[in-house]
């Protein structure tokens, strides 16, 4: 309070000194107070100039990068309110909501069971291109989630009880096995991509499949699907696309500066943190279903066999169409 | 205790990079790295004016908040600095701070950026006061020997100015009276902002839904 006033006292009295030629830059320390002075004046005058510091402009500096002559650049100050405010609080809150949901859902529906038990007989569902595949996919989310989260609340939540030293080492680890596991990723992701793009194509099956619920809300009902239903087929055009645009925005931050200047960086930060949660919060689902969720589900991933009960209940059109093409001797 | 604040008046300021020079010698900065940096506006035209930047030592650190290893803190006179021990290199810190003041000593492909380094206000770090760590890491500590900035001692026609902000804008309201004008003290309410010192004190860095 008593700053302002000596502002505006500074600002009469400057303009006393200065006499009537020279009115506006007159400015007290304590702020920058170029916009209100900026408006005052008409003419171009200093005040302008600071005006144009606070917006980023350039001026001319020598033996370093060009792009530090920014004297400041104030869009630092929006990727942290939005960093540190809205995207961490939202994803937080998210990534808790769908973690209940998903345990909620445990409780209510419970392990979604093989109706006729297992058959003993089992059907190769995924051969081991696709089980590498899938891994590779999968292992290097799984490394790039831990540690991408733990960059975004590990400070809040894991340093407190390792304290700041061990913190920072598994810290330091992190980012560089994030850098490492994301050309993993992006490897894998075309992998699947070419692998199963065409099965997971719209076919006549999905409609029934979204209007049936997917089986998911009541016991016994199991609208029929191909080698993938529309919630997995979901769940794979979300990791294609979502995955894209994270490995995009990736490669970015990694090269930094090659893609664009420290604003498009910040952007793509951003882009990057909020896809990457979404994309956790589908994965959630995905491996909730395909372990503690479904009964004979997790082997379609390990050893690539699945239950032929299991995979008649939930992939009935998969099946009959892998049972034709198998030669009878085999049954 | 005085709370420490750098102020470079524009008028004044003749772009010999005295303080840039002054900064590198004294604390042997890494190769590549200038903690401080003088950059001029309307270069050659009418209204030239050079302004030094560094580190401007914030209430409400950008970097403080953002760093995902909590290496910042803030001393009693309110001094930023960080500790290179627990730096990953991320860059956070350079995306969120306003003055461009840290920078890494590797160009930082596959995010290998190495340690960030800044302006310390000539205070050294956590090390030991005038240890050799100190020393290797920081820089000198003139703090520690009661002695300011040595950009700003250094500062032949007295632009740069470093030390307890009320005597620092004391010494530019005395200056902007004699003269009749003055161009603003820049960047003082983007480092020492009258809402920032009210978020400070409620904690910085804690994520909070704006």
């Amino acid at each position: 309070m008593s700053r302002t006033i000596l502002a505006i006292l500074l600002l009469v009295l400057g303009l006393g000194l200065a006499g009537p030629g020279k009115i506006g830059p007159a400015l007290a320390a304590g702020s920058d107070g170029d916009v209100t002075s900026a408006a005052q004046s008409d003419r171009i005058t200093e005040p302008d100039s600071w005006r144009a510091i606070r917006q980023g402009e350039a001026g001319y500096i020598g033996g370093q990068p060009a792009a530090r002559g920014v004297l400041i650049q104030s869009e630092g100050e929006i990727w942290r309110n939005v960093r540190n405010g809205k995207l961490a609080v939202w994803a937080g809150w998210l990534l808790a909501g769908v973690t209940l949901a998903i345990a909620a859902f445990y409780v209510i529906r419970g392990k979604i069971m093989m109706e006729g038990g297992p058959s003993g007989q089992t059907i190769l569902r995924f051969n081991k291109m696709e089980r590498v595949g899938h891994w590779l996919t999968a292992g290097s989310f799984l490394v790039l989630a831990l540690t991408g989260l733990n960059l975004l609340f590990g400070r809040w939540i894991i340093e407190p009880w390792l304290g700041k030293s061990l913190f920072s080492w598994i810290s330091w680890a992190g980012k560089w096995l994030h850098n490492i596991a994301g050309f993993v990723f992006i490897a894998g992701l075309v992998m699947i991509f070419f692998l199963w793009a065409r099965d997971n194509l719209w076919d006549r099956y999905d409609w029934g499949w979204i209007k049936g619920g997917g089986g998911l809300l009541k016991k016994g009902v199991h609208p029929p699907a191909a080698k993938f239903n529309f919630g997995q087929k979901t769940q794979f055009w979300m990791v294609i696309l979502v995955g894209a645009l994270v490995s995009s925005t990736g490669l970015n931050l990694l090269f930094p500066f090659t893609m664009g200047d420290i604003h498009a960086m910040q952007v793509m930060h951003l882009i990057h943190t909020a896809l990457a949660v979404v994309m956790v919060l589908f994965i959630l689902g995905h491996i909730y279903i395909g372990t503690i969720g479904m009964e004979g589900a997790s082997t379609a991933v390990t050893t690539g066999y699945v239950d032929r009960e299991w995979a008649r209940e939930h992939h009935a059109a998969w099946v009959e169409d892998v049972e034709k093409r198998e030669p009878k001797a085999a049954e | 205790m005085a709370r420490m604040k750098f102020l470079c008046d524009g008028e004044r300021c003749i772009h010999c990079s005295g303080c840039v020079t002054a900064c590198k010698n004294e604390h042997e900065v890494p190769w590549g790295i200038n903690r401080r940096r003088v950059v001029t506006l309307n270069d050659g035209k009418p209204g030239q004016k050079s302004l030094s930047v560094a580190c401007m030592h914030c209430s409400d650190a950008p970097c403080m908040a953002v760093c995902p290893v909590d290496c910042f803190y803030q001393t009693g006179d309110g001094i930023v600095l960080h500790n290179k021990d627990l730096c990953i290199g991320c860059g956070y810190c350079f995306y969120a701070c306003p003055f461009g003041a840290p920078q890494y000593p590797s160009t930082g492909n596959f995010g290998g950026r190495g340690k960030m380094d800044k302006c310390t206000f000539c205070a050294g770090g956590p090390e030991a006061d005038h240890s050799k760590a100190e020393l290797e890491k920081y820089g000198r500590n003139r703090i520690a020997e009661g002695k300011l900035p040595l950009c700003a001692e250094m500062c032949a026609t007295k632009a740069l100015l470093a030390g307890d902000g009320d005597m620092v804008s004391t010494i530019y309201r005395e200056r902007v009276l004699a003269r009749g004008f003055g161009s603003g003290a820049s960047g003082w309410s983007q480092a020492y902002g009258e809402q920032k010192r009210e978020r400070a004190r409620e904690g910085a860095g804690a994520p909070k839904d704006k």
